[in-house]
């Protein structure tokens, strides 16, 4: 019972098997004593919250934030204990914080909930008690069997038991899981798959064992036992026998399946993860930022104490006979009245730690991405992609990258393959028309001479035809393929689909050159060679895998043989081939990839009757085996997969992508190392980067490949050490492969890495997609702890995305892995920049001084308060009125600092973009350092004492002010004070704004506007249930004393005074490459100054105003109003010439 | 928060991406119509020497405004040997009995009018949190049942020792300031002619008028109103008997004046001012006497007591703070200016060279 009941609550798991037993139809065995295993439902939950929970576990997570919980602390001890403040003051703001929080999470749970009701509610067919029932997806349980028709999605994840075809098969497209569009096949077990209705299969008596569930999204391992009258059948359960919820059925009627994981075990749902939290490095100075701050405030908080305690020691300033204390307060103990005196302190200087800030930067990080998706420039419209932000909490981060690692296919280049030169059998061929050309012949012999093809080059076709897992849409296949006479023309209008763009261009080449992939029905494969349909009997497909880099299919020819044809990398291929042209292969391999083409080689073996049976069994044995299959298939293809002969090889070029060569430069210019990281050759990989400018033809190329063993590998390395030392004035190049790689990583790590350094391109080649991670983590964790950025678009780049500090996935060819794990997807590497150079920059910028500027308004904000203490004897009396003590984070200051924390624009974004070394002035977390902090901060204290003390300078010996000679009192003088501080606050807001449209006016002035009216309205009533009407027409007393006008112009001009004496000189005697952009652009165009006058007719009116205003105020923007570049325009306008100007231009700065 | 946010709309089937091209709008494309300005030389030249100018001459006009009032200060703290020694020595508060001292001074010059009457105590903490918050509004409005239960917050001052209600509750009212003082001109002859002194429109409009409020009057009487209340324990005669005629109870202006508690330990309140009667042109040169009713001690903490007489102008008493800091900035944004200029000039030179 007690168990159950520890089971019930979550604290024991129930025993978990390694696998689970599914009884189809949920026919348990009646016999024996049978415990049923206990499934999830078929509900999907990504929500968090329930309506109940709602509260409760929102504010629990927003209170595990450290500086909520310091708020709730404060006002908790104000709630307590008798502080200065009451402890509305502190309530009112985290009220506030929370409450935006809460509704922004709230409307995203709300999102959630509503999608998942969408598809909890979905109406699916099941089969039960021997019919089809219509019911909501939620209720499948796993064991049912599902009817799902064409263009459906799964509700779960299914094993196929049979579809309308009688061979069991089955096309679904993953596109929503994995991205891929290209058709799948997945197969019925034979005994099932003549299950093809109701009826039949409400007889169905089957019992399935699996796996658990699992994330993995290729691999399944079960086996189905069929009960046939007495017999018993087993059948081993593949990948290719399960379909993913999620996915959706293409051209098949219908299929029926039995759901082996439901709800929130579907791979799909497994696969939604959230993923660990990336933190940006501004986040992380901030809160650094916050101890400091915090330190600050204990000091304050205790010094005031100590000089509290040290005033009072005299009865005279203690107990004067004016104010005397209650019995009460004489007879508390010592201890506890300096203890809630310290707590009182606390309380009256606690707004110094800002409150707002959080949710403030929350606020301007998660609108502020939408300026990346919204971007036209970053719009590719061939494909129609924008970008995506996948989390918006990394914004700045793109204006912080130091290292860019990227991956080459798909990347670089297109993943566009086009088929180029083959070798066949130590002959180099080009594709010419259609034709195969022998290299030596030139195409000038004409058509007619060579009539076919040799039985070599035939058997290459007929192998690079046959080895794929491409799939023929069928709709269109059907009909086409019989046309003898089109075999020809036929490829331009078959369409092939294929998860590798490789495998398609193959396949389209040998189509075109006159070997015919017609299709495949699961069993076989057809194709028309010359015309002739030839029947091949797939026999088994050994998949492509990372590790062994090939493929094979063992097919029975039309003749009866048994054969095997591979195809991959030429090291996964070469060293197991003994027969044919290997040597004369491996000088053609190295030569196309020199010219930058990806190569592949294909081998065949023929088997003997013997050899087949044998390796039959080898592979059913594998594929049936519930334990570590894995390792057994890979042993069994290895035991395959050996003593071939080579049939030659493939070159396939992929395309570079635009303007991939000027983004490199750029990147370059703007301080950041590139690093190349691919799977390729290293004389592909070579001839790619030089191509994309990644290596220039002037730099000196150091190489460290193919080593083997240790020893070899730190010599080499030592040896590049030195080279580098002896020359250092031309720039170095590396290549690194993945095996000399581990090697050196092993022992060598921080030799390779000073090599690294000292190099200006690096580029890695044959990588391992963990490679990739393991060589991202080794900079990122490097004494400099550089900031990282990853590009990829493939499933093997998803685990450097995921390591790196920012991930970007290209939305490539390779699905869409690469995007679901990255932070930012994009269409098109030459967005990059784009994204770094004006994005980043400009987030960066704004974020930093949101940061900044939120500490410095803390800190006037309270310092005056601070100082009012030494004229009150320390007897925590407050400064200013609750209301502004409350309102004055949320109200008074809080837009025009979040305007512009969206909004800003210190250079424009095409300057920026055009000036990539424009990128340092910002690297290193140049404007959160410690320095730009102590010098806000620094001008946060000034700022406070020139408030307090002018103030007090004004009062004097507390003179009249008003013309009646009345007096003012205390309050006014609080109100004075933060009058003050309250302009001064917002107008330094606005000196820092560069870029000034209608929001920013309107929140600026309507700011302090709101203050004035604001004060007006509080000010000129009795508020009804107050003991105290402190405020009552204070303000308008104070606005009615001319003196106080004056004080207040004084006040606030010497405040801003020196900012801008400051801001001047240093523009002048150090000014920054930012600075002088910002005085170029004023160089570009002047026409008009639209905010301020003459937008539509006053040309000439105004004309000459304009002329002296704009030499007054500055720049205005050029063509701005009427400008709209479309996409096409080039950004580079002139791509070399503005790469030369702006590697001046850093040289200058 | 945001990673949640897009990872729930990948989790609701959006299989088809049907991404749609931007709106091309200036705001998404962040290229609103926008004013840059640029703080350099060139621009912040004209804005400082504008500046300098208009601040050397608003200084110059608030300098002389300032010297311009005439302020006479008198201390009658009764330190050492002065006159009111002898009143600073026995006052103690309790014993009921009053002392009087007489301060002769006399004026070089005739003050204009007005002509305002303060007393400066110094030393004296009104803004002790302890103090200042020792008061119930409520009560002071006349609200007749705070009349009879005063605030937490007026406590030691809340209930006398009997128990009875205080009214005016608090510290700050038991406090009230009760010296008063009498002016008289002497004549070259010796006669002395008492110049009336004008105490109404000391306090703000809107403290007298509608912040403070006497509690309804039974019967027409005030002092009814007041029943089952008692007096704050310093003072002598209960706060309905204060003044005269409709300046009395809880709106009784010197009250008032003292109710709003000061911002600094060192404080003026306005005691009233001369412009009635043979005194409406302001006081002229000659010999006055000003005789002090002393009740209110400050020895005790080490306070002094003064009264002073001043002159008004549009921006209030003397001030010769603003003035000079208006001029001390005006010299400065010039003089920062001419370095600005030099700045740009250089800066102008290197621009051609680059």
């Amino acid at each position: 019972m007690w168990r159950w009941i520890r089971q019930q609550l979550g604290f024991d798991p129930p025993h978990q098997s390694d696998t689970r037993t599914i009884y189809i139809a949920n026919r348990f065995p009646q016999h024996g004593h049978y415990v049923p295993q206990k499934f999830a439902d078929n509900r999907i939950i990504s929500s968090k919250y329930t309506v109940w929970n709602f509260v409760p576990k929102n504010l629990f997570e927003q209170f595990r934030r450290i500086a909520n919980f310091y708020f709730l602390i404060i006002f908790l001890v104000q709630l307590m204990i008798d502080t200065p403040t009451s402890p509305v003051t502190s309530g009112l703001p985290l009220f506030f914080v929370i409450t935006v929080t809460a509704i922004k999470q709230g409307y995203i749970d709300w999102l959630r909930h509503k999608s998942d009701n969408e598809v909890n509610g979905a109406p699916v067919y099941v089969v039960r008690s021997g019919g089809l029932v219509k019911t909501r997806s939620k209720n499948i349980r796993v064991g049912d069997i599902v009817r799902v028709a064409k263009d459906e999605t799964f509700p779960a994840d299914l094993v196929l038991l049979s579809s309308d075809r009688a061979n069991g098969s089955c096309h679904v497209t993953t596109a929503s899981l994995d991205g891929e569009t290209n058709l799948k096949t997945h197969i019925a077990v034979s005994q099932t798959a003549v299950l093809q209705s109701v009826a039949n299969l409400d007889k169905l008596d089957a019992v399935i064992e699996c796996q658990q569930p699992e994330a993995d999204l290729y691999r399944f391992v079960g086996r189905i036992t069929i009960n046939q009258q007495i017999e018993e059948i087993v059948r081993p359960l593949g990948p290719e026998n399960l379909l993913l919820r999620g996915s959706r059925l293409k051209n098949t009627k219908e299929i029926f399946g039995v759901a082996v994981y439901t709800g929130m075990e579907t791979k799909m749902a497994l696969n939604y993860k959230s993923k660990s939290q990336k933190r940006s490095a501004v986040e992380k100075s901030m809160n650094s930022f916050l101890i400091i701050y915090l330190i600050i405030l204990l000091f304050e908080a205790i010094l005031s104490t100590i000089l509290k305690y040290a005033w009072q020691s005299e009865e005279k300033w203690d107990e004067p006979w004016y104010n005397q204390k209650t019995e009460r307060e004489r007879n508390s103990s010592k201890i506890l009245r300096f203890i809630s005196d310290f707590l009182a302190f606390m309380v009256l200087y606690n707004f110094i730690i800002p409150i707002s800030l959080y949710v403030t930067v929350e606020m301007q990080k998660f609108l502020g991405s939408f300026f990346i998706g919204w971007d036209l420039d970053l719009y590719h419209e061939e494909t129609t992609q924008k970008a995506q932000v996948n989390t918006s909490d990394l914004n700045e981060e793109l204006g912080q990258v130091e290292y860019v690692f990227t991956d080459k296919t798909g990347t670089l280049t297109e993943n566009e393959m086009q088929f180029q030169q083959c070798s066949i059998n130590g002959v180099k061929y080009h594709e010419i028309n259609g034709k195969l050309v022998p290299e030596g012949l030139i195409e000038d012999i004409p058509d007619g001479i060579r009539p076919g093809l040799a039985p070599e080059e035939e058997l290459f076709l007929k192998a690079v035809s046959l080895c794929h897992t491409v799939q023929i849409n069928n709709d269109q296949a059907d009909g086409l393929c019989d046309n003898p006479w089109h075999t020809n023309s036929i490829a331009s209008q078959l369409e092939y689909y294929a998860s590798s763009p490789d495998e398609k261009a193959l396949v389209e080449a040998a189509c075109r050159i006159g070997v015919v992939f017609t299709g495949t029905d699961g069993q076989s494969m057809e194709i028309k060679s010359r015309g002739r349909p030839e029947r091949y009997k797939l026999l088994h497909v050994l998949e492509f895998d990372p590790c062994r880099r090939r493929m094979s299919v063992i097919v029975e020819s039309p003749s009866g043989n048994k054969l095997l044809f591979t195809k991959g990398a030429e090291s996964a291929i070469l060293p197991y081939s003994t027969r044919g042209e290997i040597e004369k292969t491996r000088v053609h391999v190295d030569e196309f990839a020199l010219k930058g083409l990806r190569t592949l080689c294909v081998a065949y073996r023929k088997f003997t009757a013997q050899e087949y049976k044998e390796v039959a069994q080898c592979l059913y044995k594998a594929k049936t085996a519930l334990q570590q299959r894995e390792e057994r298939l890979a042993e069994a293809f290895n035991f395959i997969e050996r003593d071939l002969e080579l049939l030659g090889a493939t070159g396939v070029e992929d395309k570079l992508q635009d303007k991939v060569q000027e983004t490199i430069e750029a990147l370059r210019l703007a301080g950041i190392n590139v690093w190349v990281l691919t799977g390729d050759k290293h004389e592909t990989a070579v001839s790619v980067s030089l191509s994309c400018g990644h290596f220039h033809r002037t730099m000196n190329i150091l190489e460290l490949v193919q080593h083997k063993s240790d020893s070899t590998c730190a010599e080499q390395l030592r040896q590049l050490a030195r080279r580098i030392k002896d020359d250092h004035v031309i720039q170095h190049g590396l290549v690194v492969d993945g095996t000399s790689l581990s090697l050196a990583l092993r022992q060598h790590e921080k030799l390779f890495m000073e090599v690294c350094r000292n190099c200006s391109a690096v580029l890695c080649c044959r990588m391992a997609p963990l490679q990739k991670a393991k060589i991202v983590r080794l900079i990122k964790t490097s004494p400099e702890k550089p900031i990282t950025l990853a590009i990829g678009d493939g499933a093997n780049d998803v685990s450097m995305i995921q390591e790196a500090h920012v991930g970007i996935g290209i939305m490539g060819k390779e699905g869409r892995q690469a995007v679901r794990n990255s932070d930012y997807a994009i269409a098109r590497f030459k967005f990059l920049s784009k994204l770094l150079f004006a994005h980043g920059h400009l987030y960066y910028i704004r974020i930093a001084t949101l940061v900044q500027y939120f500490f410095y308004k803390n800190v006037c904000f309270i310092t005056p308060q601070f100082l009012y203490q030494f004229y009150c004897l320390f007897s925590q009396q407050t400064l200013y009125d609750s209301v502004y003590l409350t309102l004055y984070n949320i109200c008074f200051t809080s837009l025009p600092v979040l305007m512009y924390s969206l909004l800003e624009q210190h250079v424009h974004p095409h300057v920026l973009q055009s000036k990539p070394a424009l990128y340092r002035d910002i690297s290193k977390n140049a404007h959160l350092g410690f320095k730009p902090f102590l010098y806000w901060t620094f001008l946060g204290f000034v700022h406070a004492f020139v408030f307090f003390y002018g103030s007090y300078l004004l009062m004097g010996e507390d003179t009249s002010l008003l013309g009646n000679g009345q007096m003012f009192g205390k309050w006014t003088f609080g109100t004075l004070v933060f009058t003050v501080m309250v302009i001064t606050v917002t107008m330094k807001m606005a000196l820092e704004t560069h870029f000034w449209t209608w929001i920013n006016h309107f929140v600026t002035w309507g700011s302090i506007a709101f203050y004035f009216v604001f004060s007006l309205f509080y000010g000129g009533i009795i508020w009804p249930f107050l003991h105290t009407q402190n405020m009552y027409f204070v303000f308008v007393q104070l606005l009615s004393s001319g003196s106080a006008w004056f004080a207040i112009i004084i006040i606030v001009v010497a405040c801003l005074f020196l900012d801008v004496v400051k801001k001047v000189l240093y523009r002048h005697l150090q000014p920054t490459c930012t600075e002088k952009a910002q005085l170029t652009e004023t160089g570009t165009g002047l026409s008009c100054l639209d905010s301020v006058c003459c937008v539509s007719d006053g040309e000439t009116a105004c004309a000459s105003l304009r002329r002296m205003l704009e030499r007054v105020m500055g720049r205005c923007s050029p063509a701005r109003v009427n400008r709209s570049w479309s996409a096409s325009e080039p950004f580079y306008t002139t791509d070399r010439s503005i790469l030369t100007l702006s590697t001046m231009d850093s040289v200058t700065c | 928060m945001a990673a949640a946010a897009t990872s729930s709309s990948s989790s609701s089937s959006r299989s088809p991406p049907a991404q749609q091209r931007p709106d091309n709008t200036a705001f998404t494309q962040q290229r609103l119509p926008a004013w840059q300005p640029l703080l350099s030389a060139g621009t912040v030249l004209p804005l400082f020497f504008c500046l300098g100018v208009a601040f050397v001459a608003l200084g110059l006009g608030l300098h002389f405004s300032s010297a311009t009032i005439r302020e006479l200060e008198l201390d009658y703290t009764g330190l050492g040997d002065s006159r009111c020694a002898r009143c600073a020595n026995l006052s103690l508060l309790a014993d009921g009995s009053t002392c009087a001292c007489e301060l002769p001074f006399s004026l070089a010059e005739a003050f204009p009018a007005p002509v305002c009457l303060y007393y400066q105590l110094s030393n004296y903490y009104q803004n002790n949190r302890r103090y200042s918050v020792s008061r119930d509004d409520q009560q002071l409005s006349g609200l007749s049942w705070a009349l009879r239960d005063p605030v937490e917050e007026c406590k030691p001052y809340r209930y006398n020792a009997t128990g009875v209600p205080i009214a005016p509750c608090g510290s700050v009212a038991n406090s009230l300031f009760n010296d008063t003082f009498e002016l008289y001109y002497v004549f070259s002859n010796g006669t002395k002619v008492k110049v009336p002194l004008d105490k109404r429109g000391i306090s703000w409009w809107t403290d007298t008028n509608i912040k403070f409020r006497n509690p309804e009057p039974v019967d027409g009487i005030l002092a009814l109103a007041f029943n089952g209340t008692a007096k704050p324990p310093n003072w002598k005669v209960p706060v309905y008997k204060l003044g005269q005629g409709n300046n009395t109870g809880f709106v009784n202006e010197d009250f008032i004046v003292w109710m709003r508690t000061a911002a600094l330990p060192t404080f003026r309140k306005l005691y009233s001012r001369i412009r009635l009667g043979n005194f409406s042109t302001g006081l002229p040169r000659g010999n006055y006497s000003l005789n002090i009713t002393y009740n209110y001690p400050v020895l005790s903490f080490h306070g002094t007591k003064k009264v002073i007489f001043s002159t008004l102008s549009w921006m209030g008493g003397k001030n010769p703070f603003l003035g000079i800091t208006f001029l001390v900035f005006g010299s400065l944004c010039i003089v920062t200016g001419f370095v600005m200029l030099a700045a740009h000039i250089k800066y102008q030179h290197l621009n051609e060279a680059d």
